[in-house]
């Protein structure tokens, strides 16, 4: 490529916002190269779409089969795609490092779009790395990829993916031991503010309060009001203990799902040193963009769920937008060609995420479900790291979250705190009476996956950093 | 922990700018005199070098001129929970150069011979049977290689914190977060001003600002040539212990260490990019790569090995690789920096001998080499 | 019990796990295909060696990681089974090397 670059626009992730920008982007000659380590394109909300139709598979539901076009289109679309790549690196250079079959490479590209979608809230509760305890979502990527349905599991948590899961288990015929709502009951009063402007999104609401409705009129125990759970076994699970009022009542079940929301999964975002914000209302950090998804880092753009949680149809409006950002920044597009061409997705994402105040509200999860009140809670999956000895660090001093990183290992592990960085930075916040921004988040490095020695040593001919 | 920098102005014996290990040390063995200090650091205690080197405390392949600082520091570590009341992690088991090749054992022994002629003994070259008994892991093509029993390794974030609550302890003030802006000298007393507003003043100020030591050394008279270098690292996730030592090698750039809970941290000197202004560093994959493959040349075991973390510390390098360490042609002024990504073991007795220039204007151990006038020509 | 809702012809493979044959759905991931056949005990964790399995099924928690044909550190949601793979559960220190009934 003679101006040094491998591609003019890099795209990590599949998922909606991705595959909309790639199309953005192609359609106006680009050199496009999309990377994403799931194996077919749709990323989250459209797992597994090629694999799936409406008639053998009805229980998925309207809103997953409506993104069956666009990835129709991705895959007639000219770019660069390959899926089961992981990327573990982008700098603020617009470097990307990534590793394809065993090897690992390296390419520049004029702009990236990171896309990387949402994750799990970690729900930081008594025995939940017992075996047999899985996420909501895992069970929803289980149905969809593998049409595998978990029998008589126990959901437990709040937000609207859960009720969806069980909902999408009814029309399944898969058996639900019981539901335990743990939305808190102040959520109902806060939300009720923002009802005018989600009466707006009323197709949107309806299609939610459809689901609870044929959860609660069917014969699946569904207890609300649920103001905290423990998960009992050793090892494996057994049951699952839950707070009504001041009374601990138990289910014996050996399938836990636990769902508490969803938040930004922003470590590729933050490692390439964009500016991240805590949002108080959805209780998450989010990664700080303009109207065209722009990060602060001039060549890196982020959109969607990945940036801040909006679902997938803004993610897709939104991408189209990231898209005409890069191509206006790579002097591809007028600004005068950019606004007309994003009116009617801006138009259309505005109105996508004017649901939001209200579902953020209502779904947002107790404080004490986010900062665990017992020092025996595992805070850090991976390193085993107790809330009690976090707390036992601050008490020492550590008052940021890599002070606490360095000496307990807490965020060190694998996951590289994707399970446990929200718990400690609201865990510390929480202990010193500082607010959540001021405490910060653990200082992400590369690589963002764990790469292997072996691969990084089959790097070669790398482009030269300017 | 740290103390509010909300007073207007304050007054010390001792000024010291930048709070890593050199300047904590300075600070503590002062303060061990009764001498007033006050600690400016413009982030917090261990951000940069300090905080996040590989930890090696080794008298091992120093430059000559730092072999006799380097051996009274070792004494100081073997007692470092007797100075700074903590053990710091210390292990003392040894460290290790492999030689990969017959020419990299003559360049070891060529080296072991200048060492002796000196009267230095600490450094012995061992064959390729003792090499693998030390390290049953490495390559069996290795050859041979140079052991100092003694040097071994330490925590450097809690190497840090016991300085810093040492010296505390016996009254120095350190002040986190206070970013050294102006520095004047009037009627006999420096004035410092740091970013948020305060002044701080002193007869004396030590320059201990690391990658940031050659800008105030500028500023103040001294005319240094001090690179700022982003060193990178990586750690990975666990391995089965194979070894305890920290290891070199010696035809090429490589230093690697596992920590007992089976990580290894593998450096080595390859260079990324550093931004003093931002504290961001960009790394630079090609020295990475080449790390990955030297890493895994010397202990083939490393070919499982996953990466959980790459980084680059922000750390200054002198053109000809040995500190600054002395007092400065301008009045009331000391330098401790430019340690040139080696200064972790030698912190315990530099910032003794700091204090010893202060007091007394001199110091039992060699510091010619260390001249900040040295590159004037 | 982890059952089957897909709809589709039953194609399997046969893989090993912890030595022993296993007969799974073709064209699962490696987590997929363990747990409908009952596995629910993927590895044990390094510092107190407790029982795990996998947590999100989408490559972001590391909860899920396997030994497949001698190689540690594989996400077994994110690899799909093939015929003849030898899969065993990570131990310990998480390299993989001290694995049960490794080959």
């Amino acid at each position: 490529m003679s101006d040094g670059l491998d591609h003019d626009l890099v795209i990590v992730g599949s998922g909606p916002a991705g595959m909309a920008a790639s199309l953005v982007a192609a359609e106006h000659g680009e050199r496009v190269l999309v990377l994403d380590e799931q194996r077919q394109p749709g990323g989250q909300v459209f797992r597994a779409m090629e694999k799936n139709d409406a008639a053998s598979r009805p229980e998925l539901g309207d809103s997953y089969y409506a993104g069956s076009k666009l990835i129709r289109s991705f895959r007639r679309a000219n770019v660069d795609y390959r899926p089961g790549t992981t990327v573990w690196h982008v700098s603020s250079e617009g470097e990307i490092g990534f590793t394809q079959d065993g090897e690992a490479k390296i390419v520049k590209a004029g702009h990236v779009v990171v896309a990387t979608g949402a994750m799990e809230r970690p729900f930081p509760v008594k025995g939940w790395t017992n075996a047999g305890v899985m996420s909501a979502g895992a069970a929803q990527v289980l149905l969809k990829e593998a049409g595998i349905g978990i029998e008589n599991a126990v959901f437990a948590g709040t937000g609207p993916l859960l009720y969806l899961v069980v909902y999408q288990y009814l029309q399944a015929g898969i058996p639900v031991k019981a539901v335990l709502d743990l939305t808190p009951a102040e959520n109902y009063f806060a939300a009720v503010r923002h009802l005018p402007a989600a009466i707006l999104s009323s197709g949107k609401l309806l299609r939610g309060q459809k689901w609870k409705r044929r959860i609660t009129r069917s014969n699946i125990p569904f207890l609300s009001g649920i103001r905290n759970i423990r998960i009992c076994g050793t090892g494996a699970v057994n049951s699952i203990e839950y707070l009504v009022g001041s009374t601990w009542n138990k289910i014996e079940t050996q399938n836990v799902l636990l769902h508490q929301g969803v938040v930004p999964n922003i470590n590729i975002s933050a490692s390439a040193g964009c500016d991240t914000r805590w949002n108080e209302r959805q209780a998450a950090w989010t990664v700080v963009v303009d109207e065209w998804f722009r990060s602060s880092q001039s060549r890196i753009s982020v959109v969607g769920d990945g940036a801040a949680i909006g679902g997938a149809v803004a993610a897709q409006h939104a991408g189209y937008l990231a898209a005409l950002g890069a191509l206006e920044r790579l002097g591809k597009i007028d600004t005068t060609i950019q606004t007309k061409l994003a009116r009617a997705h801006a138009v259309a994402l505005r109105a996508e995420l004017r649901l939001q105040p209200f579902l953020e509200t209502l779904f947002r999860p107790a404080r004490h479900m986010r900062i665990p009140v017992m020092d025996d809670v595992v805070v850090c999956r991976c390193e085993e790291i107790h809330a009690g000895q976090i707390r036992e660090f601050v008490g020492i001093g550590c008052s940021d979250p890599n002070q606490v990183k360095s000496f307990s290992r807490c965020g060190m592990g694998p996951c590289q705190g994707r399970f446990c960085g929200h718990t400690v930075s609201e865990l510390i916040a929480d202990i010193e009476s500082r607010p959540v921004g001021e405490v910060g988040y653990f200082r992400l490095r590369p690589p963002v996956k764990p790469l292997r020695l072996s691969e990084l040593a089959t790097l070669s001919d790398l482009p030269k950093v300017d | 922990m740290a103390v509010p920098s909300n007073k207007t102005g304050n007054t010390a014996d001792v000024i010291v700018i930048g709070g890593g290990l050199h300047g904590l040390s300075a600070a503590l063995h002062l303060s061990m005199q009764g001498v007033d200090v006050t600690v400016l650091e413009k982030d917090y205690c261990g951000r940069h070098a300090s905080g996040v080197n590989a930890g090696g405390v080794r008298r091992l392949g120093r430059a000559l001129p730092e072999v006799p600082l380097s051996v009274a520091a070792a004494e100081l570590w073997q007692n470092i929970e007797q100075l700074v009341g903590d053990d710091c992690g210390f292990e003392s088991t040894c460290q290790i150069k492999v030689a990969e090749t017959e020419a990299d054992l003559r360049k070891l022994q060529h080296r072991s011979k200048e060492l002796q002629d000196l009267g230095f003994d600490h450094e012995e070259i061992i064959d390729r049977k003792t090499l693998r008994k030390l390290l049953p892991a490495v390559n069996p093509e290795c050859v041979g290689g140079m052991v100092v029993h003694g040097d071994g390794h330490a925590n450097p974030f809690r190497t840090v914190q016991a300085f810093r609550h040492r010296a505390s302890s016996l009254g120095a003030q350190i002040y986190e977060g206070a970013q050294v802006t102006e520095t004047d000298r009037r009627h006999g007393v420096w004035v410092v001003r740091t970013a948020n507003g305060n002044r701080h003043e002193a007869p004396v100020v030590i320059n201990s600002a690391g990658a940031w030591a050659g800008r105030f050394a500028d500023q103040m008279g001294d005319r240094v040539s001090l690179r700022p270098a982003a060193l990178m690292l990586m750690i990975t996730a666990r391995l089965p212990a194979f070894i305890d030592v920290v290891v070199g090698a010696t035809g090429r750039t490589l230093s690697f260490k596992q920590f007992e809970n089976g990580t290894v941290m593998i450096g080595g000197g390859f260079e990324g990019q550093a931004n003093l202004e931002t504290n961001q560093t960009t790394l630079d994959f090609a020295g990475l790569a080449t790390s990955a493959r030297s890493a895994i040349a010397i202990f083939p075991i490393m070919q499982k090995a996953r990466i959980v973390r790459q980084w680059a510390g922000i750390e200054g390098m002198m053109a000809d690789g040995i500190p600054v360490l002395g007092p400065s042609q301008s009045e009331g002024l000391f330098h401790s920096f430019g340690y040139s990504a080696h200064g972790f073991q030698l912190s315990p007795i530099c910032g003794k001998i700091v204090s010893d220039l202060v007091l007394t204007g001199s110091t039992d151990l060699p510091i010619a080499a260390f001249r900040a006038d040295r590159f004037n020509t | 019990m982890f059952i089957d809702v897909s709809k589709q012809p039953v194609e399997t493979i046969t893989v090993t796990f912890e030595g022993e044959e296993l007969c799974i759905r073709s064209g699962l991931s490696i987590a997929a295909g363990l747990l409908e056949a009952g596995i629910i005990h993927f590895r044990n964790s390094p510092v107190t060696e407790s029982p795990r399995s996998p947590f999100c099924m989408m490559g972001v928690c590391f909860e899920c990681l396997v030994i497949v044909n001698g190689i540690a550190n594989c996400q077994a949601c994110m690899i799909e089974a093939r015929e003849g793979m030898r899969i065993s559960r990570q131990s310990g220190d998480g390299s993989g090397l001290t694995g049960t009934k490794a080959d």
